[in-house]
């Protein structure tokens, strides 16, 4: 039995399995086929200060190993995360990360403010919304941007703060030089890719915002390479996130550089994935001798 | 916390093609039979996809643990689902969303179904038996499926075609009509397509007549985490929002929902 747990700018995960944000609620919903303890961590979903209603439907298209959502970070909003959702999932043996998006800098400062006097334990800054302030594009897409946040949220953050960053950039290694350097305790990637389906039939797009966040094993080996060209140019841990289905997958992005990985899609169609990833990556350790899962981390050894 | 909803591969005991591309399917997967209620609806995945299909349950017979799905070939996914042979395995989850609310034994009830829309009312129909009227409505002769089955369940079924080559000519909603002029039941429910269940709605509504609906949208997870499957419902003070078809329904009290 190999050692899986890590740990992430001080906080201990039993082993380093994290729900990806959107794709798990706010964890309750999968208690109904086993206990969220099986992650080492669950991000949970994207929430603003203010409730959402998120995008009309149809949210959600088909791709070939993959898949659109246009969900449009629909949530209660803070206070009735703090009220009614937090309270239902503390004290289960999981990292709790709370994924924190707005429309404005002011935006994200009032609600992770807030996150910061909660239960929660850490805060992922999701930099991937349209900034409305300035014409619509998103903070995430230029190292000015990013870094402009991030200089504003860590000075009200109390919480260890994650950044997660977009891949729709020409080069996301800068970006992510940018926030570590305004105070980033972590870095998570990728989050989805800007996508489009069309039904030829009716000539419109299938999902009704047009355009869509791609995620699923087809973006795999776009994270993969993202990640290891993060891990590269920054000290901070960095959590590997996009496509990962099955303890392969978890090894692969751990060797890119990744100290921990979040499984998204994978939970839609392979729901007891975190199980099989956890036990599969223990046998896998085992059978290699390695002692314990920190050591494969960045392990590649490139041509 | 006991697991409610499980996930595996189960056999195919039976498979008829029922009309032209329907398919059903009876499924050996006792956990989920066991737990299964009426208007509820497993998750089913298609080998090459990346996304489950959602398909309502048919028939639960708890003491044999099987369930029965009935499946219209839309795409490329129902295409290769309808391609697993009797005998051969298929990947469910389940049971997923509410079901239908079914009153005490002895109340009256009408269910409404349109085109694929019909199966998923079966369960609730015979819950009713002969307190229960089956209005089932379809394009063509060729499309009608099930009759026989609600007549063994004891229901009285007004069978309606659209082109009128069997049974009643004319849409479900103006044999619910005929039907609400003589008698009001205790409750209606509804599955169909979308104009279906507005017109439905609209007559429960008039009639005063309690009624709940079975919607359908594009589904993610199934079980209430990803959010996509939204659908506009309102509040009794008639404040707007989205809720979702996999956790707040399937079914959902027509008076709840923006058509």
């Amino acid at each position: 039995m190999a050692k899986l747990s890590v740990e992430l700018c001080g906080v201990e995960f039993k082993n380093p399995v994290i729900a990806a944000s959107g794709c798990f609620g706010f964890g309750r919903e999968y208690e109904k086929m086993y206990p969220v303890s099986v992650f080492g961590g669950i991000s949970l979903k994207g929430m603003t200060y203010e409730e959402r209603q998120g995008n009309p439907p149809p949210r959600i298209a088909e791709t070939p190993s993959g898949m659109l959502n246009s969900v449009g970070l629909q949530n209660p909003g803070v206070e009735a995360f703090l009220a009614h959702e937090l309270p239902q999932i503390v004290g289960k043996d999981t990292v709790l990360i709370a994924n924190a998006a707005g429309s404005t800098v002011e935006d994200y400062c009032a609600l992770v403010e807030r996150l910061s006097d909660s239960a929660v334990d850490m805060i992922e800054l999701n930099i991937s919304c349209p900034n409305v302030k300035h014409g619509g594009a998103a903070f995430g897409v230029s190292c000015e941007g990013a870094a402009s946040v991030v200089r504003a949220v860590r000075r009200v953050c109390k919480k260890p703060l994650i950044v997660k960053l977009s891949p729709n950039v020409t080069d996301i290694a800068s970006i992510a030089e940018a926030v570590e350097a305004e105070g980033a305790d972590a870095i998570s990637l990728i989050n989805t890719l800007l996508g489009m389906r069309i039904d030829i039939k009716s000539r419109r797009p299938i999902l009704r915002n047009n355009v869509g966040g791609m995620s699923g094993p087809a973006v795999f080996p776009i994270a993969v390479r993202m990640v290891w060209q993060v891990a590269n140019r920054v000290k901070v841990p960095v959590i590997g996130l996009g496509g990962i289905e099955k303890w392969q997958d978890a090894i692969e992005m751990m060797m890119a550089g990744a100290s921990a990985i979040q499984i998204g899609a994978a939970l839609f169609y392979d729901p007891y994935a975190p199980i099989k990833i956890v036990e599969g990556m223990n046998s896998w350790l085992d059978r290699q001798g390695v002692k314990d899962v920190r050591e494969i981390v960045g392990t590649v050894q490139p041509w | 916390m006991e697991p409610t909803v499980f996930q595996g591969r189960y056999q195919v005991v039976k498979k008829t093609a029922l009309a032209k591309e329907i398919y059903e399917m009876v499924i050996l997967c006792p956990q989920i039979a066991q737990l299964a209620q009426a208007g509820q609806f497993v998750h089913v995945k298609a080998p090459s996809f990346t996304l489950r299909r959602p398909i309502s349950i048919c028939e639960i017979d708890r003491a044999k643990g099987t369930l029965r799905i009935v499946f219209e070939v839309r795409g490329d996914g129902t295409a290769e689902i309808a391609q697993i042979p009797q005998g051969g395995w298929i990947d469910l989850m389940g049971p997923l969303g509410h079901g239908f609310q079914l009153l005490e034994q002895g109340k009256k009830a009408i269910v409404v179904g349109g085109g694929i829309g019909v199966p998923p009312m079966l369960e609730t129909a015979a819950h009713y038996g002969e307190n229960a009227v089956a209005i089932i409505g379809f394009r063509s002769a060729s499309a009608v499926i099930l009759e026989e089955d609600f007549q063994k369940a004891g229901c009285t079924v007004d069978l309606c075609t659209d082109d009128g080559t069997r049974g009643r000519k004319g849409f479900v909603t103006e044999a619910l009509k005929a039907r609400l002029q003589q008698e009001k039941p205790d409750i209606i429910y509804a599955c169909g397509p979308m104009v279906m269940l507005k017109g439905v709605a609209a007559l429960a509504k008039e009639y005063g007549v309690r009624c709940q609906v079975s919607l359908e949208e594009r589904m993610g997870c199934g079980i209430g985490a990803c959010l996509v499957c939204a659908c506009k419902t309102k509040k009794p003070d008639g404040e707007e929002s989205y809720s979702h078809v996999c956790k707040n329904g399937p079914v959902f009290e027509a008076e709840e929902v923006v058509f």
